[in-house]
Parts: structure tokens; sequence; C-alpha cells
């Protein structure tokens, strides 16, 4: 463990760090854990304001936990915030984060939605989402590829992969709920069996 | 965002309906809430057909910001507009928020034990496999695209290639092969 941070934050510095989500949120194309390595460019970095450690735990805690992974973003802050003096400072982080990271993407997203919605008969808006159809499917496919290597990729992560594959296959063609699958997943893990 | 209003297609009822059902989305959704969405909003309520989930999807990928967070957005703006969109954005994240930050002040308790990394790295393979799946599904989508089956295939191979295998930045992806296969598509739509 490197030591704890113990940080004094101005006006300034929390305006700093608002400014510095607000720009990454344009950039954020394919989600905002494409940004993930320019954040940590900048708050463990250059700013010196979260510990490696930090970093590392507020990604997996937000991948671990249910809901959109964006809010390993507002864990950010939150880290920021404990260390530069406690709870509240903490709260500021993380709606100064969060805020940061959404207000821009998602103004600029409702706005070409509406757009594309109201002008959905041209035939440019059409093309757009035929052509774009048989990219999305197979980024799905993509993803959970990336995912599932993520777990290892040598011949003895085999049982892993098995998990991943009938899983996908349970899914495709009937309907148990998703959450028994998941439990089955931690359980297997949990005992060492995967 | 279909031309043609598919018949029978139930609404969400109330901006509290929508508020209920995202927060609902998003609890189940361990590891990636897309194939949550999916399943309950196209498959169970049937508040949108494949295709437009895939319509959405695509522009909520095409757009900078969390996926989930725009597809969301998107989703609730289709019956109630503005307020409809935020309220779909504020069931996807408050609880979810509230979640995390508990976990974040607890995770130093259980951070050492063997059998929590077991179970996040279980945990992590059935999530792949749900994401894939939901790909699968949506594959059936395809059969009516003006593209033609087999043009779609091509398409959907060489992004898989250019993502899973050979690691290419999504932005590239996205404007490179998307831009060639908007383009034939709007060849093929000829008014």
């Amino acid at each position: 463990m490197t030591e704890p941070l113990t940080l004094v934050f101005s006006l300034q510095d929390w305006f700093t760090l608002f400014l510095h989500y607000l720009t990454l949120s344009l950039l954020s194309v394919g989600g905002a854990i494409t940004t993930a390595p320019d954040m940590h460019r900048f708050l463990v970095e250059q700013q010196h304001w979260l510990t490696d450690e930090q970093f590392n735990a507020s990604i997996a805690i937000a991948q671990a936990a249910p809901g959109p992974n964006v809010l390993f973003v507002a864990l950010l802050g939150w880290n920021v915030g404990l260390n530069a003096g406690g709870m509240l400072a903490g709260l500021l982080g993380v709606l100064l984060s969060l805020l940061g990271i959404l207000i821009p993407s998602t103004v600029l997203t409702y706005a070409a939605a509406q757009w594309g919605h109201r002008n959905r008969d041209l035939r440019a808006v059409r093309a757009f989402k035929q052509g774009m159809a048989p990219i999305v499917v197979a980024l799905l496919i993509a993803t959970g590829w990336i995912l599932a290597s993520a777990n290892g990729s040598s011949l003895k992560d085999w049982p892993v992969w098995l998990v991943t594959v009938v899983t996908a296959l349970v899914v495709w063609r009937t309907r148990t709920h998703l959450l028994w699958l998941l439990g089955a997943g931690a359980l297997l893990g949990w005992y060492g069996l995967i | 965002m279909s031309s043609l209003p598919a018949p029978d297609h139930p609404q969400p009822q109330s901006l509290t309906d929508l508020f209920v059902s995202f927060t609902l989305l998003a609890l189940q959704g361990f590891g990636g809430v897309l194939a949550v969405v999916q399943r309950e909003l196209v498959e169970k309520k049937r508040w949108m057909t494949r295709e437009e989930f895939i319509e959405d999807w695509a522009v909520a990928q095409i757009m900078p910001g969390p996926n989930v967070v725009n597809l969301s957005m998107m989703i609730g703006a289709r019956s109630f507009g503005l307020k409809g969109a935020l309220a779909a954005l504020a069931g996807m994240l408050t609880v979810p928020l509230i979640i995390v930050l508990l976990l974040a002040l607890v995770y130093a308790q259980f951070a050492g034990h063997p059998g929590v990394a077991g179970a996040l790295r279980g945990m992590g393979a059935v999530a792949a496999g749900l994401i894939a799946a939901t790909g699968l599904k949506l594959f059936g989508a395809l059969l009516k695209n003006v593209l033609g089956l087999r043009l779609c295939i091509v398409f959907g191979v060489l992004c898989f290639i250019a993502i899973a295998l050979l690691r290419w930045p999504l932005a590239y992806v996205l404007l490179g092969l998307g831009g060639v296969a908007c383009t034939v598509a709007f060849q093929k739509l000829k008014p």
C-alpha cells in the first residue's frame, strides 16, 4: 500500500475536477470506460489526487456492483473527496464528477435522438439505422468475447470460457432468469471451480 | 424509432413506472445492464421491438457517453419526451449510486477474501455470456435489413474481427466500417 493521501482542496481545484470531466464527456465515445486511461493520467499521475490502489478499486467495485459501469466515475470522485477531507467532500466529489461526465454527452445524445426521430423518414436517417444494424449486433458479440478474454485466455482457463459459452447458449435459447445464472457463476467462482 | 408503429405496443404507464422499471433493470445488471434491458423491455414488457432496440442502441453507441445511460434516456423519451428521459436516467443511476457508495465503504473488509475474488471472476464469465447472447438474439432482426443477409454477415464478421481480435479503437470501426455500411444502405434505399 502506498501512503494515504491528504489533500487540501480549494474552490479552484473542485472547478478543475469538474472541468476535466466535462471535457472527457464528449470524448467518451463507446462508453465512459474508454476515457479511464486519461482519468488515470489526470487524477493519479498529474494531480496526485488519487493513489493507484484507489483508482483500481474504484473500477473493480463499480463493475461488481449492479448498475451501469459509469458509476466508477462517481467512485473516483468519492475517493478524491475522501482524500480532500472526508464524507461531505466525498459527496461533493461524487456530484461534480458524475454531473461532469454526464451533462455534455446526455444533452448531445438527447438532441441527436430527437432530431433522428423527427426526421425518421429521411433517406439518410433510414440508411444510418439499416447500415449500423449488423455492426451493432456484431459489437455485442465482440463485447462478450472481450469480457471473456479478460478472465484469462490460456488453455487452463477453459472452465471460465465454458461458463461463458454455456451462459450465452442458455440465455439465447431459454428464458432462465439472468440472476440465477449470475448466482451460479458467483458460486462456481467462490468455491474455486473456475 | 421505426416509421411503422408496431401494433399492440404497450407503453410505460407513467413517469413513476419508468423510474421504477429502470431502477429494477439497473439492480439486476451485474457486470452490465444491457442484457437485462433487452430481455425486460423487448421480450417481457414489449415496450419496443427488436428493430427499435437495435436502432436506439446504434445511436447510443455512436454518441459520446455511457451507452446504457444514453439508451435508457432515449427509451424514456419515446413515451414522455424530456421528462421521460430524465425519469429513466434517474432510475438507472440513483439507487445503484447509493449501493456502489455503500459497497465502497465496506470494500476494505471483503477485499482480502479469496472467495470474493473468485465470485467476481465467475460473475464476470457469466456477464460475458449474457452480452454475447444479446447479440445472438438480435441477429434475427437482420433478416429484414435492406442490406440483405449476406452483406449483413460480411459487415458483422469484419466488425467482430476488428474489435474482438485486432482490438482496434471503437471510434475508427464505427466511423470506417459503419460509414461504408450506411453508404451501401443509402444506395439500396433508392427513393
